[in-house]
């Protein structure tokens, strides 16, 4: 049950944080995986190979640029043979309040955080719809459903984000390609380490578990969307929250 | 009709839609003889540009009703 063996996954923004560990755990799970970031991390790639027996390849990519990615998503086909998981995880904050922020600022966070998600998943569409089967990831967040001050960009680039996954699932749904997006509470990354203690305190007071989420809890309920057994959801934002949009 | 550039745009519909060689006459209809959606429609041009290295804007491919059309649409592009 949810072995991905034998399967292909692409996973941007996958140097650290929830990237690295959905990376991790589809490997785990017996699926060859391509870890796309700005930089090549082939250190990264050679230990999750080593650690988990599968193929990791490893590629430095502007995940906004059409070309970059074009070229890089043909090879990573040419070496796998075919690519069956897409999973859209690559963003960035740049918080700030509307007065202060500055349109680099906002159109930064639009282009990686949601713009990629048009590129790469453009860039896999035929391939997938050829072969009559898919699994397309994207990474949304509670700040797209219900947000807070100071992040009109992030959460601007979030909520179109769940907009294009219901699109694309609607879209792909005949040729057995399934869209889904995930929507992480609060996680501890490098993101959110950003925040101060009180305002951390002060979320997981909020939490209904009462806890901050681990990166591997986002990447097991990836693992499930990306399974055969998930073939009929789809259009689906599926909260990995601790209750918090409960 | 030019037979070769006709039994090129059959294979390309046979990959694409699934449907048998001797199913695909020049009078049938995309939609209606070979069940094609609009999806395959769209699946159908983008094999037919790397097919025969052009580009069709989706203002042509609109007019695209049969097998004919093509044929016919490809030989006046490549003369």
């Amino acid at each position: 049950m949810f072995s991905l063996k034998g399967k292909s996954a692409i996973v941007t923004g996958a140097s650290r944080g929830i990237g690295l560990e959905i990376a991790k755990v589809l490997a785990e799970c017996g699926a060859n995986v391509a870890v796309i970031a700005t930089r090549e991390n082939p250190d990264i790639a050679q230990e999750i190979a080593n650690t988990y027996n599968i193929r990791c390849l490893s590629y430095g990519c502007d995940v906004s640029d059409s070309e970059q990615v074009n070229e890089t998503f043909k090879k990573i086909i040419e070496e796998f043979g075919a690519v069956d998981i897409l999973v859209n995880n690559a963003g960035i904050t740049r918080d700030g309040l509307m007065m202060r922020m500055k349109d680099p600022d906002f159109d930064d966070v639009i282009r990686i955080n949601l713009r990629s998600v048009f590129v790469c998943t453009r860039a896999l569409a035929r391939h997938m719809m050829g072969r009559r089967q898919g699994r397309i990831i994207n990474m949304a967040s509670i700040n797209g459903i219900r947000t807070q001050a100071g992040q009109a960009n992030y959460a601007a680039s979030k909520a179109g984000l769940i907009g294009i996954t219901k699109s694309n699932a609607m879209e792909f749904a005949s040729r057995g390609i399934t869209v889904n997006a995930i929507a992480p509470g609060f996680i501890q990354t490098a993101m959110t380490e950003k925040l101060a203690a009180e305002t951390v305190e002060k979320y997981k007071a909020a939490i209904p578990v009462q806890d901050l989420g681990k990166p591997s809890d986002v990447a097991y309920a990836v693992a499930f969307l990306a399974s055969d057994e998930a073939r009929y959801i789809t259009g689906q934002v599926l909260g990995v929250d601790g209750g918090l949009n409960a | 009709m030019n037979e070769e550039l006709l039994k090129k745009v059959t294979d390309v519909v046979v990959d694409k839609l699934g449907v048998k060689a001797e199913d695909v006459k020049p009078e049938s209809s995309f939609i209606n003889d070979l069940g094609a959606d609009s999806l395959d429609r769209v699946e159908l041009v983008m094999a037919l540009e790397d097919e025969f290295d052009l580009e069709i804007q989706d203002s042509e491919s609109e007019k695209f009703l049969t097998v004919a059309d093509v044929v016919a649409f490809i030989e006046s592009k490549k003369g």
